[in-house]
């Protein structure tokens, strides 16, 4: 079964899906960092914001950004598959109009979340 | 005679006791527009070379027997057409992720024993005798499993299933289509026993939401959707025992 | 048949890829883009006041902490089972690594959220 993912372009897709894990992980422990330089203290945590504030870190950050639209399409794409089946007057949902829900949905919240940060915030 | 085309079948060739690996044997054929992979062997076998061995029988996609790796994908071979596969040469293997019995022929012994493990029949909820007449079902009712009960068992999922090839003890797609096929009709009472095999580690959860065996299944009988409704059922009854008053 | 475990981590998974797939795309542009450049956003947006601010809020404390968990739980189960898909066996050892790294970080968030005070 070695490199069995090669051998056909779903599998490389699938592992494309799955190799999002990792990238989530890093912006969880970044975040994580934060919390804990905030704990440590003022000076600290503005060494923290600096980092952040680096070309390498927004670089990395944008191809995060990225890497997260693509988690955000591979996990509705799939959850036709995973879910059980939505009836809606007799008939079952097709599985684009599932798909197509989610990212919508995907994107209100995101739109929320920025509305949110960038006229709610102080 | 009608058109002709040429194209060359790329054939994986392995006797038992005598072949040491398989090999791989190229037979030039033609072929018309209508004819089927199948077909294609078919011609072989009667006019080139009578020991090439395949199975099939009704040559309609409804056997479930001629399932076999057709240009790397797990396909039926009476329902995959030489046409598509032009300018070749087309390389016909056995169905993936069994051990080979003879060049396009696998073993199924394990599949057929995962079949027998999810007690493939109903043990009616309330058993009724015969004055009570049938056991009613409304059209909502057999909604819920119609579409898991059209497997033809062709093993092209567990081909497709890359979990199944890593570690065979995997329940699997179509095995676990069916189980969910009498687990969600109403007229069955056996869940509770089908629902160890889902919880154990041979059940569901060595599914990694792939996807592929949905995508191959040759009667959309989506064995996908089957093994993730029952992750949530199966969810349900590992946190349902913590619950008072249950076991 | 002994019963798997899965299910237990599988929500998490499940969860953590949920949030994940609503807002993660946004909150990384947010906190890795657009604050640091103050794009849109205000140019103090994550300042040490603000950030202490919202740290001992409660909604603030729990969002930090759900995310960073689920996150974490999200990505460690489908990297015990992408282990698997390299041909790294399934198992404890697997599990302790992938799920006790996602453990170690919750209790981290934990302590250091409840360090910052209310
Ligand atoms: S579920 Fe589909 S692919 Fe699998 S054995 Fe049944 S018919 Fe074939
Ligand atoms: S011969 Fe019956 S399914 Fe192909």
């Amino acid at each position: 079964m070695d490199g069995w993912w090669r051998r056909d372009p779903f599998f490389i897709r699938y592992m494309a899906r799955e190799a999002t894990a990792p990238f989530v992980a890093a912006y969880a422990i970044v975040l994580l960092v934060g919390i804990v330089s905030l704990a440590r203290g003022a000076d600290a945590y503005e060494e923290w914001l600096e980092a952040l504030a680096s070309t390498g870190w927004i670089v990395a950050h944008a191809i995060l950004v990225a890497i997260f639209a693509y988690h955000t399409y591979t996990w509705f794409q799939i959850m036709p598959k995973t879910m059980p089946p939505v009836v809606v007057r007799g008939r079952r949902l097709a599985p684009e109009v599932i798909t197509f829900a989610g990212i919508a949905a995907a994107v209100l919240a995101s739109l929320a979340l920025w509305i949110l940060v960038a006229y709610g915030a102080p | 005679m009608a058109d002709t085309r040429k194209i060359v079948l790329e054939v994986l060739r392995y006797t038992p006791g005598q072949s040491t690996a398989p090999t791989l044997q190229q037979y030039p054929i033609e072929f018309t527009d209508d004819m089927s992979v199948l077909q294609g062997l078919q011609q072989v076998k009667d006019f080139v070379d009578g020991s090439l061995t395949f199975r099939w029988s009704c040559r309609m996609a409804i056997c479930g027997s001629c399932g076999m790796m057709i240009d790397g994908a797990p396909k039926l071979a009476c329902r995959a057409f030489l046409r598509d596969f032009l300018p070749g040469p087309l390389r016909v293997e056995p169905l993936e992720h069994f051990p080979i019995e003879r060049d396009l022929v696998v073993d199924i012994s394990d599949f057929v024993d995962k079949l027998g493990r999810i007690t493939p029949w109903i043990e009616p909820r309330e058993p009724r005798s015969l004055e009570q007449g049938e056991y009613l079902q409304t059209p909502a009712q057999l909604e819920r499993f119609e579409s898991f009960s059209h497997c033809i068992n062709c093993m092209l999922c567990y081909a497709a299933c890359p979990q199944y090839g890593l570690d065979s003890r995997f329940l699997g797609p179509a095995a676990t289509a069916l189980l969910h096929r009498y687990n969600s009709d109403s007229r069955d009472g056996a869940q509770a026993k089908r629902m160890e095999l889902v919880n154990s580690e041979e059940g569901v959860w060595a599914c990694t939401a792939v996807g592929y065996c949905s995508e191959v299944c040759p009667k959309a009988v989506d064995p996908a959707n089957a093994v993730n409704q029952n992750k949530t059922a199966s969810a349900v009854s590992w946190f349902a025992r913590f619950l008072p008053g249950r076991g | 048949m002994k019963r798997s475990n899965q299910p237990f981590f599988w929500l998490l998974f499940g969860a953590g890829g949920m949030l994940s797939a609503l807002i993660g795309a946004m909150l990384v542009f947010i906190t890795g883009v657009a604050a640091p450049l103050g794009l849109g956003v205000h140019a103090d947006l994550m300042s040490h006041a603000n950030a202490i601010a919202f740290a001992r809020g409660i909604p603030g404390k729990l969002f930090l902490l759900v995310v960073v968990s689920l996150f974490l739980w999200h990505a460690a189960h489908r990297i015990y089972h992408s282990l698997h898909d390299l041909g790294i066996p399934p198992g404890p050892l697997a599990q302790a690594a992938c799920y006790g790294t996602a453990l170690l970080g919750t209790v981290v968030a934990t302590v250091a959220l409840l360090a910052i005070g209310f």
